[in-house]
């Protein structure tokens, strides 16, 4: 019998390959990531918004402070940023409960959602500044 | 674990640029991630140039020419050059598929090749798939009977057998569990797309007899939770088959089993 060596085992020094900086981005990938930033990022508005009604309830000059952050043109985009991120995150959970079903999960189906997802939240947002 | 940045002896540093054939009139460029484990240092990309008028149609016809001509220490897994093997799995101009169906005509401009994403890398552009081989393997990949074995073979309906489709097909060369970002980030306990379309693949069949043991031991917030329906699976297959669709089904049957 001749002597019989392992293959060197030791991991310890293997890189990790690269992976996010070199994957190239995915119609459904970005729309998938975005309904977890927009769900993370709506956390912060609506903390906006009790902050608002909170110095409602203090007293009448915190309101007139705080009222004048959020009507101001940077309060504004964050409300009008936020308005499209709840018709983004809306219409994502729709398409993830058709796919629940496992309807449209083929390739072309996924995508043609992912568009819709996408355009739809941007027409919404702005149908909803007209009507209001 | 989430993270994002790659761990400091991981980090890719600017290699050689190896010289341009002469005489050659139609050169393409190919940058291409290499590390060895005999020296000490960080992986790096080299750039190659190949005359692909004397080259074969796909990407692997190109690797194994700077094999031959330019870098003989250049590291690849091929066998069958037709699609079947799965052995030849890589990140070609940022998606995963195998070198050998992909054609130099798909890809504009320059050419970039890295191994399968955050897996630990052996050599070049081999990845360790020992942790994949075992995920698969953990799934029970086989037939699992319970009644005595008929006196001719396990039949199986013409319907029954199409149920199969689209699945049996898979070659394991783990492109679509390496390109999802949950498997990148808990493939410790993720089991990800390849195996999940195998357990379907069995759970699915009329002849298998342990259906419900294999969606109790899915029943998992990690194993088969962890999939969000983000798609690169589906999308990157060079097969064509839907992990993700087979995924659904299995989550479908999860709630049947539940009520």
């Amino acid at each position: 019998m001749g002597e019989f060596t392992m293959a060197d085992t030791d991991q310890s020094n293997r890189p990790l390959s690269p992976h996010l900086t070199i994957y190239r981005p995915q119609l459904t990938s970005v729309s998938s990531i975005l309904i977890r930033i927009t769900g993370n990022a709506l956390i912060f508005c609506v903390f906006l918004i009790i902050w608002w009604l909170f110095a409602a309830a203090t007293s009448e000059q915190y309101f007139i402070f705080a009222d004048a952050i959020l009507t101001s043109w940077f309060g504004e985009l964050v409300l009008l940023c936020s308005l499209w991120a709840i018709w983004y995150h809306f219409l994502g959970g729709v398409r993830h409960l058709i796919w629940d079903r496992a309807i449209g999960l083929d390739l072309k189906t996924a995508e043609i959602f992912g568009w819709i997802v996408v355009i739809g939240s941007f027409l919404l947002t702005i149908l909803t500044v007209i009507l209001l | 674990m989430v993270q994002l940045r790659l761990p400091k002896n991981s980090r890719v540093l600017t290699g050689k640029t190896w010289p341009k054939p002469k005489g050659a009139t139609n050169i393409r460029k190919f940058k291409v991630y290499r590390w060895s484990p005999d020296d000490n240092e960080n992986p790096r990309v080299d750039t190659y140039f190949v005359d692909v008028d004397t080259c074969g149609p796909m990407i692997l016809d190109a690797l194994i020419k700077i094999k031959s001509e330019i870098d003989p220490t250049l590291t690849f897994r091929r066998s069958c050059r037709e699609g079947i093997c799965g052995s030849c799995a890589m990140n070609i101009d940022g998606i995963n598929t195998l070198a050998c169906i992909y054609g130099l005509d798909e890809i504009k401009g320059d050419i970039n090749i890295y191994p399968l994403p955050h897996m630990p890398v052996i050599k070049d552009l081999i990845p360790d798939l020992t942790n994949f081989y075992a995920q698969h393997a953990s799934i029970m990949p086989w037939l699992e009977t319970k009644t005595n074995r008929p006196s001719e073979e396990w039949k199986q309906s013409i319907e029954d057998r199409k149920k199969l489709d689209g699945l049996y097909e898979c070659v394991m060369c783990a492109s679509c569990s390496t390109s999802c970002p949950s498997y990148w980030w808990n493939s410790d306990r993720y089991l990800g797309p390849a195996a999940l379309l195998h357990a379907y693949r069995w759970i699915i069949d009329s002849r298998d007899q342990a259906t419900d043991e294999r969606l109790k031991d899915l029943d998992d917030p990690f194993k088969l939770y962890r999939c969000h329906t983000i798609m690169n699976c589906a999308k990157t297959c060079p097969k064509g088959l839907n992990p993700a669709l087979a995924i659904a089904e299995v989550k479908k049957l999860m709630v049947e089993k539940a009520n």
